[in-house]
């Protein structure tokens, strides 16, 4: 006789727990973060102070990694069952699912001026005028060049305007000098592949917006890399060891295996940290090329998502942290390059070594290169599978299963397919 | 009786009322559906529905997760899997990536199953055979079916990667050193072996357990007519132990079919695609790629268990007649 409703007691706490568990409280904010480097960690600092300030909101930051987010957040979200504020560096698949703050800010207009450039990466559109989150950092593409290889070699480390060419000559010398494995490497990634193509010219899309990634400028550093792999200069089992997806340079670059490593700025404390004293690294100047010397920017940002029971007090967390006192603060905590517009124009008290202090102002040095171009293809909400593709189907004509010709054909219609798919 | 076995005993009488009740009333074979209901239930949620799941999203297209929101596109996604200038040609189809994940399980199928069933008969019978460290051998050969398959492919990973042990060891004695998972050819090589590695003691106690089913009159009338060994092993041996190989054919042809987690995370798939098998590219264009293509995904996945469905049938028919 009892038996039922004690069933159904066990049910209804059974889903009331599942609900907490999945669903925010009132007042409570839920991060679904990963860390570069200490991103999360110094996030969580900053949160504990905004909750004694605002002792009704509560912060809980589930730290996770960036596989871990990329797979399963668009799942999550499609079910409704996503956090509050997520860290991602990919804002085009979950642009349904953002949560417009510009409502909820106080000084919508002080975002704008702060942040402006970087806000249209969450934007799905020259018509969208929304703000969606907060980028975490800028990062910005460049060499990262072993000195001690260079001055054992005697090579002169290449200055700015240098050509791709003039590096690839210069990390050549070294290699042979010194008998390291490889002159350079670079991540396994389609954002590292797209500054150095921004540089020799490629534009990525037609004036009318349409993606149109092979064009002559692409083609003239992806034959590079492929002669670059063949020769030796470039580590393509980095690139060829791979099935898809990215592949981190560092481990080759900090063993001096490479005289240059083509990655970012989000490196830095890793650099500074786990190179040490082992041998001298400076940051160069982005090789040029007939589109300028450009590298990539790019980064990862806090986006407020639109299932939150509480975007009045999502909105009012990044608002803190988006204030330039607070920020500048969590840009030193993480050695980042603030994306915010004053920031980058102020010199940071950042805890660096000499060498990484160096590094920092090197980068921001580079960000003052970026092309407008690079701005807008890592805002497009069909970057990733462009770079995507850039990235496998040239791995696979360094693997020497297709020709690079062939590559030309696959990269085009890759990125027609996915085009087709988000409009269905 | 004690209290305890009479309370126990109390317990056990308690269901017999409502079953007597039952079989008053449910004749006919009706009770046999009592008792298998919560099963079929159980079946109906996690298996039949997700297969019907599965057809609608591969009969639908788009990037939209929710079923209500995806367009249907009919055989459109079985159409482009399938569409091919020459099919022994991956790159000449549209699904070029498909088409080599196709090929490489075939090609892995044929290789692991028809090497590891070869590996695990000798196993089985030598170590049928009155050997010293015979028990020891048997765990040592077992040992590795006991180890998930992500930590098989990792400590293989740390042996034949670039700068691993086994480029180490090649160094100290003077050899020359190869990139064994950047090479196609090798990367494969090595995903067949590890995968024969990791679960040929499985087979190989199957294949045991049959042998040791043999009756010993046999053997004693072979070894009496001084039968030798060969023959004894392919007029007698073999054919008394067609039942096990043919249950070990088919669970290993369907485990190699199914093959994703080692060889994902011993190459990846690569180098390019050289070890990327049907069930990576199902993984990848569902859940990894940067557009998810759910609806060719669950195309390809209908397509794996139209094969695996024919492997289960092929089973049956060798199981019938055995």
């Amino acid at each position: 006789m009892f038996r039922a409703p004690a069933l159904a007691a066990v049910l209804l706490a059974a889903g009331l727990t599942a609900a907490g568990i999945s669903q925010a409280r009132a007042g409570e904010i839920r991060i679904a973060c990963y860390s570069d480097g200490n991103e999360c960690e110094s996030t969580a600092i900053l949160a504990t102070r905004f909750m004694k300030d605002n002792p009704d909101i509560k912060v809980t930051m589930n730290q996770m990694s960036f596989k871990a987010i990329q797979e399963s957040l668009p799942v999550q979200l499609a079910a409704g069952q996503g956090p509050d504020i997520v860290r991602t560096t990919d804002f085009g698949p979950i642009a349904r699912y953002m949560l417009d703050l510009t409502p909820y800010l106080k000084d919508a207009p002080y975002w704008e001026s702060s942040y402006g450039p970087v806000l249209d990466w969450m934007r799905t559109g020259p018509t969208d005028h929304g703000i969606y989150g907060l980028m975490t950092q800028l990062t910005i593409s460049a060499p990262i060049v072993n000195k001690t290889l260079f001055d054992q070699a005697g090579v002169a480390i290449p200055k700015a305007g240098a050509t791709w060419d003039d590096w690839a000559a210069a990390v050549k010398k070294v290699q042979v000098a010194t008998k390291i494995p490889f002159g350079m490497v670079w991540d396994r990634s389609g954002a590292r592949f797209a500054g150095p193509a921004l540089s020799m010219g490629a534009k990525f899309f037609t004036p009318d917006g349409t993606p149109a990634v092979v064009d002559d400028g692409f083609k003239a550093i992806a034959s590079r890399l492929m002669t670059w792999s063949k020769d030796g200069t470039f580590d393509r089992d980095l690139w060829v060891a791979a099935g898809g997806g990215y592949r981190d340079g560092f481990p080759d670059f900090q063993n001096g295996r490479a005289a240059m490593y083509l990655s970012g700025s989000w490196q830095l404390a890793r650099l500074d940290k786990q190179i040490g004293d082992a041998f001298d690294w400076v940051i160069g100047s982005a090789p040029c090329g007939p589109g300028g010397c450009t590298g990539m920017p790019g980064g990862a940002g806090f986006v407020a998502l639109k299932d939150s029971k509480n975007p009045a007090d999502v909105a009012k967390f990044l608002d803190f942290l988006a204030q330039k006192p607070v920020y500048a603060e969590w840009m030193v905590m993480t050695s980042n390059v603030p994306a915010n517009v004053q920031l980058q124009k102020e010199s940071l008290p950042f805890k660096l070594s000499p060498a990484g202090t160096a590094a920092m102002k090197a980068f921001v040095a580079n960000a003052a290169l970026l092309s407008p171009l690079s701005y807008r293809l890592q805002g497009a909400p069909i970057s990733r599978p462009i770079f995507g593709a850039m990235t496998d189907r040239v791995s696979q004509a360094m693997s020497g299963q297709m020709s690079l010709d062939d590559a030309y054909a696959r990269i085009t219609s890759d990125v027609a397919d996915a085009v087709a798919a988000f409009k269905k | 009786m004690n209290p305890l076995a009479a309370f126990f005993a109390a317990l056990m009488d308690l269901p017999e009322r409502p079953m007597r009740w039952a079989q008053q009333r449910l004749s006919g074979g009706r009770l046999g559906w009592v008792f298998v209901g919560p099963n079929l239930a159980i079946f109906a949620i996690f298996t039949f529905l997700p297969i019907a799941i599965d057809f609608h999203y591969a009969l639908t297209g788009g990037t939209q997760l929710l079923p209500a929101d995806r367009p249907f596109v009919g055989t459109g996604n079985f159409s482009s899997l399938l569409a091919c200038t020459d099919y022994l040609d991956a790159n000449s189809c549209t699904r070029d990536l498909f088409w080599h994940g196709i090929w490489n399980t075939l090609r892995f199928v044929l290789f692991q199953v028809g090497l590891m069933l070869v590996f695990s008969l000798l196993t089985a019978v030598v170590l049928n055979g009155k050997i010293i460290g015979r028990g020891f051998f048997r765990a040592v050969f077992f040992y590795p079916v006991l180890l998930s398959p992500v930590v098989v492919a990792l400590i293989w990973k740390w042996i034949l990667q670039r700068e691993g042990i086994l480029n180490a060891w090649l160094t100290a004695a003077g050899q020359p050193t190869t990139n064994w998972l950047l090479d196609g050819s090798w990367a494969f090589f090595w995903s067949v072996f590890v995968s024969i590695w990791a679960h040929m003691g499985f087979y190989t106690l199957i294949l045991l357990a049959g042998l040791q089913a043999i009756p010993a009159e046999i053997n004693e009338a072979s070894a009496m007519d001084a039968t030798p060994p060969w023959r004894h092993f392919r007029r007698i041996t073999l054919p008394l132990l067609m039942p096990s190989v043919l249950v070990v054919l088919v669970l290993g042809l369907i485990r190699a079919v199914q093959m994703f987690d080692e060889v994902y995370v011993l190459t990846g798939g690569g180098p390019g695609t050289a070890t990327t098998f049907i069930v990576q590219y199902i993984y990848k264009t569902g859940f990894a790629d940067q557009v998810r293509q759910y609806g060719l995904a669950a195309a390809a996945s209908l397509l794996l268990a139209g094969v695996l469905l024919v492997l289960t049938l092929v089973q049956l028919k060798g199981m019938k007649r055995g």
